[in-house]
């Protein structure tokens, strides 16, 4: 039987793998967000899950700190991102990145 | 004290000029001259100065930590200071001529302020103690040079200066990577008469190949063949940069550099043993001909002038790499006085472009009549240049020649009395056009009508200049001639 | 307990970070208020780096706690050299912002803008001091994120479609960098069970987790450095932001990721420093050199070209790893490459200061339709002239310095394709700041006469370009200065690399 921080690390890098592999396929923005937010979700699992230190002992707090910092920071880059993705959807009327034709940015 | 602030003031003298004449604005256009000139009179009184107190045993030295290990050093010795005097007294004469040549032209406030900067670099090459000052200052004579170059703005200036960029540049980058493995194997190297050199532990061929390198780099600017080619491009140039870059600042430099690696780095026992001198002396002998050949073809008078100064630069190689005080007494000597008949045909063909607006060979039928005083000047150069007594030119030829045989190079005479040849073949025939043929077209333009022939700014410095090439030669004996004093070079790098 | 004097540690930090809070509360006639902390900023990190030069390097205990609860600053004389960059180029591009956003206007964005650039200003600059003093894994990832969050915003700030897009790439590609570089956070604590990078290096072996751990957090830092192919988003991302902002993000920001990676490798991870990596760090080094000049060469506009300079320029850098070959080699890569760092951000921020003046006087930048800059604009273009010297790395300027430094190591080390790729880099550099500069020179009969600049504007660009020649002249104190704290690694590899 597999150990439960095992199972999660595992998850979490399962996780962390399936956001990256948005990130990278799909062009709409709001994809690319959720998958670095996954990428985040999977990162925190992995932090979390060394936490664990068996039935009836602490907990180790480091890795919750860690994790409790980093899920701050992770909200607030996330809503820039999402406050940026409006911004572009309501100029360009677009929400993706347009990458063929901002190729080296020589639009005016 | 003193030791320390004359070499820095001499430096100074036309740096804080430079960035002056940035600061005033473009139409102060007598505060400038006048800033110019007082400058220009300044740093001749500073270098007598360092002359007087040479021989008084006074030794000058000034040093700047740049990094540990490695100064910017400023040193005088007899080499320096007669390049110092060449390079401020022709910055002299060139800026009188420059402010009539540039009467009435836009943007001559950045004009006069790069010309300063570039006069600044000569001397800093000049005085330079070490390679790695060297380096420095050679490497900001390119870049305040290159605005002089495409002064005129138009396609052809860039282009030409994009050229002379792309060739200064990379020798720059060869001189750099040299000096680097060379210290990395030696240590810094300063200046010393006669080699600073110990071969130690560095194998020969290393040391060989560091030689080349050295002699690329620097013959870019000495424009030896095949790096030549940006010295025609650069013709575009108003004429007193063209003075400015064959007689003084850019070509010189390259061999003034040549003479300080073979003489005071290598020193010439050294490079005699490396077995170095024979290809250096074929090098040279291959532009010397190379450049009189390809200046018989060329109708354009500066092009013409180009290709010949290609040609000259590389006796004072040749000289150098003779072994022997005799031959490196002719090289030597040479920069000086080609540098004395270069700029009076330059300063000559200025006037001629800009008075009459003759700029081919071609055009020059008659020329003598209209502008005699400046056809005069220039006939002293080109006689001189050719090699006949008494002018300068005839002296350097004789030492070359006397050089050689002594050291047992009899071929070299062969080349030498070659090279006079074709220089006559293309002086003579403008010469005799000028003077003897009839004109029967109009002047392209005439632009001054008064009583001299041209401008009096555009009529002194040559005539000044052909006075001394008859005075070099003709007093070449005396205690004062250019010949006497780089004989006591000749006695500081092969001692008795 | 450290003394009252290094209380000046946390001071780089506090004092920005308060600046943030005024300008955030306080909306009216701040900017000077500001500025003057800025300045502030300036003579802390001076008297910091006296400090260090004097006494050495020294670990502060925040609130005296230590780890693994408490926060550990570090300031050695690399760190202290770094947080002086950084002020010194905050505040000349802070005064250069002061005239750039137009003070009196009707206009509802623009007095938006500028309310919202200051507190982002120095936040990125209370993140990037924070960054420098770091030296747990964890709190690096802090401040990275931290920094990215307010360069990504600065950037935004300019507004243009074009930014926007440019910001969004930026921010994605930050995030997704600092999460790589956090995975091997955890799994370094899931192995290891510490943070901080002295105590890793005693406890760490060879370990897959261990080399994992060290991969993901380079990738993550490479892409934030845009390090040769990662490099895509920075292009667009400095070339469309505000030009203060442009100035610092090239001059500072990106240095403060390969500044990570240094510390990373070399005081955590050495012993992972085989031959192998140097080469390949040094191969992508000499790509990113390579082909960000060859795109620098074939622009059209003037902030395009300096931003894939800087792509170029990067590459530099990273031939720290394969110079890094015995002692002596070593010491001179070491110092060439930080030099480096430090005259390039002069330079640089001087490059993109310039390049805002011609934008902003000729309404444009495109490089094909300048001409005469030098009779209307001649402070700016003697600026960008003097900064591109030293990125070229011309004598007598810090650029030169750093590069003869370099190809010393390089000769010394018989890594002979790093000296010619430094001295080849030259040559092209030379021709993209050619390009520019000689458009300086060309007499072109129908161009409009510019918009009149603030002289602020020119002299702060004309300013960071002069220190960037006077880095040229005060080689040996900066040398000195970098020695200080940091001959512990690199004479750790001294004897330890073939």
């Amino acid at each position: 039987m597999l150990q439960p921080s095992t199972l999660y690390s595992l998850t979490a890098v399962v996780l962390f793998c399936m956001g990256c592999y948005s990130l990278l396929t799909y062009s709409h923005l709001l994809r690319k967000i959720l998958g670095v937010n996954v990428m985040g979700v999977g990162v925190f699992m992995l932090l979390i899950a060394r936490a664990y230190a068996g039935e009836g002992q602490q907990s180790d707090p480091v890795p919750q700190a860690l994790v409790l910092t980093g899920i701050v920071v992770a909200v607030c880059a996330t809503a820039l991102a999402l406050n940026l993705a409006v911004q572009i959807e309501a100029t360009t009327h677009k929400a993706d990145l347009a990458e063929d034709e901002e190729n080296n940015g020589n639009a005016n | 004290m003193e030791s320390f602030w004359l070499p820095v003031l001499i430096l100074l003298s036309s740096l804080l000029t430079g960035l002056g004449i940035f600061f005033l604005g473009e139409e102060r256009h007598f505060a400038r001259t006048v800033l110019n000139m007082a400058a220009a009179s300044v740093k001749l009184v500073l270098v007598s100065m360092m002359w007087i107190g040479y021989f008084e045993g006074q030794s000058y030295e000034a040093r700047w930590p740049l990094l540990p290990g490695i100064d910017l050093v400023l040193k005088t010795d007899i080499f320096a200071l007669v390049f110092l005097t060449l390079s401020s007294g022709l910055w002299f004469v060139t800026t009188l001529y420059a402010v009539g040549y540039l009467e009435e032209t836009p943007q001559r406030s950045r004009f006069f302020g790069f010309f300063s900067l570039c006069v600044s670099s000569t001397m800093g090459i000049a005085m330079a103690g070490n390679l790695f000052t060297f380096l420095i200052f050679y490497e900001m004579l390119t870049l305040s040079t290159y605005p002089l170059v495409v002064h005129r703005g138009t396609e052809d200036s860039l282009k030409a200066g994009r050229t002379y960029l792309i060739y200064t540049l990379t020798g720059g980058s060869i001189l750099l990577l040299s000096i680097a493995w060379l210290q990395t194997l030696a240590g810094p190297i300063e200046f010393v008469a006669g080699g600073a050199l110990q071969p130690n532990d560095i194998p020969l061929p290393v040391l060989r190949i560091i030689f080349f390198l050295f002699i690329s780099a620097l013959g870019v600017k000495s424009a030896i063949v095949p790096l030549h080619s940006w010295l025609p491009k650069a013709m575009v140039a108003p004429a007193p940069v063209s003075a400015l870059l064959h007689a003084v600042a850019v070509v010189k430099a390259g061999a003034f550099g040549i003479v300080r690696v073979v003489h005071d780095v290598y020193g010439i026992n050294l490079a005699n043993d490396l077995g170095v001198l024979k290809p250096l002396m074929i090098i040279a002998t291959v532009t010397i001909l190379y450049g009189s050949m390809q200046a018989l073809i060329q109708n354009e008078l500066k092009k013409r002038l180009a290709f010949s100064t290609v040609s000259q630069i590389s006796y004072i190689i040749l000289g150098v790499a003779i072994l022997g005080p005799v031959a490196m007494i002719g090289g030597i000597v040479h920069i000086v006085h080609q540098g004395l008949m270069k700029i009076t045909l330059f300063f000559c063909a200025g006037n001629f472009a800009e008075t009459l607006g003759v700029h081919k060979i071609s055009e020059m039928n008659g020329i003598g009549r209209r502008m005699p005083w400046t056809m005069t000047a220039f006939t002293i150069g080109a006689l001189g240049l050719i090699g006949l007594p008494p002018f300068a030119g005839f002296i350097t030829k004789w030492f070359l020649g006397s050089g050689a045989l002594h050291a047992g190079e009899d071929w070299v005479v062969i080349v030498l009395v070659i090279s006079s040849l074709l220089n006559a073949g293309y002086f003579l025939p403008i010469i005799y056009q000028g003077w003897f043929m009839e004109r029967e077209d109009p002047w392209p333009f005439e632009h001054h009508v008064g009583p001299l022939e041209t401008n009096w700014m555009l009529l002194t410095p040559p005539l000044i200049t052909a006075i001394l090439v008859i005075a070099s030669g003709l007093f070449a004996s005396t205690s004062f001639s250019p010949l006497s004093i780089v004989e006591l070079i000749a006695l500081v790098e092969y001692p008795p | 307990m450290p003394t009252d004097q290094w209380h000046l540690i946390p001071l780089a930090i506090a004092l920005p970070l308060s600046a943030v809070l005024l300008a955030i509360l306080v909306r009216r006639a701040t900017v000077y208020l500001l500025l003057g902390i800025l300045l502030l900023m300036s003579a802390n990190a001076v008297g910091l780096t006296w400090l260090v030069s004097s006494q050495g390097p020294k670990t502060y205990y925040m609130g005296g706690w230590e780890p693994p609860l408490g926060i550990v600053l570090y300031a050695d004389g690399l760190s202290a050299l770094l947080i002086l960059m950084t002020t010194i180029v905050g505040f000349a591009a802070g005064l250069y912002a002061l005239r750039y956003f137009p003070t009196k206007t009707d206009d509802e964005d623009a007095t938006h803008r500028k309310n919202h650039f200051w507190p982002l200003w120095m936040f990125l600059l209370a993140a990037m001091s924070a960054l420098f003093l770091s030296r747990d894994i964890f709190n690096i990832y802090i401040t990275l994120e931290l920094m990215g969050l307010a360069a990504v915003s600065l950037v935004a700030l300019a507004g243009e479609p074009v930014a926007l897009r440019a910001s969004m790439r930026y921010l994605l590609v930050s995030m997704a960098g600092s999460l790589f570089y956090l995975v091997g956070v955890a799994l370094i604590y899931a192995n290891f069970g510490v943070l901080d990078l002295p105590a890793i290096r005693a406890v760490i072996n060879q370990s897959p987790a261990a080399i994992i751990a060290l991969s993901l957090m380079t990738v993550g830092l490479m892409m934030k450095t845009a390090l040769f192919p990662f490099h895509f988003w920075l292009p667009p991302a400095h070339a469309n932001a505000p030009t203060p902002v442009s100035a610092v993000l090239s001059g500072l920001v990106i240095k403060a990721s390969f500044y990570l990676l240094v510390r990373l490798w070399f005081q955590g991870f050495d012993i992972f420093l085989t031959p192998i990596i140097m080469i390949i760090m040094g191969a992508m080094g000499a790509m990113a050199i390579l082909w960000g000049a060859f795109h620098a060469l074939k622009q059209e506009r003037v902030k395009l070209l300096i931003a894939y300079s800087t792509v170029a320029q990067l590459g530099y850098l990273f031939l720290l790893f394969p110079l890094i070959k015995s002692g002596e080699a070593s010491k001179l890569a070491w110092s060439g490459v930080f030099i480096f760092v430090l005259a390039h951000a002069f330079a640089k921020a001087a490059l993109f200061l310039a390049a805002g003046n011609i934008l902003k006087a000729y309404g444009h930048d495109r490089i094909s339709d300048l001409g005469e800059m030098n009779r209307y604009i001649p402070v700016t273009v003697f600026a960008f002239g003097l900064a591109g010297l030293s990125l070229v790395g011309l004598p007598p300027t810090g650029g030169f310095i750093a590069k003869w430094l370099m190809i010393r190591s390089a000769i010394l080390g018989e890594q002979w394709w790093c000296a010619v790729l430094i001295a080849g880099g030259g040559l092209l550099a030379a021709g993209y700041i050619l390009r520019v500069i000689s458009r300086a020179f060309r007499t072109v009969p129908d161009i409009p006469r510019p918009k009149p600049l603030s002289p602020l504007t020119e002299w702060t660009a004309l300013g960071l370009a002069l220190l960037a020649l006077g880095l040229g002249f005060t080689g040996v104190y900066t040398l000195d200065l970098l020695q200080a704290g940091t001959p512990e690694f690199i004479l750790n590899l001294a004897g330890g690399i073939p």
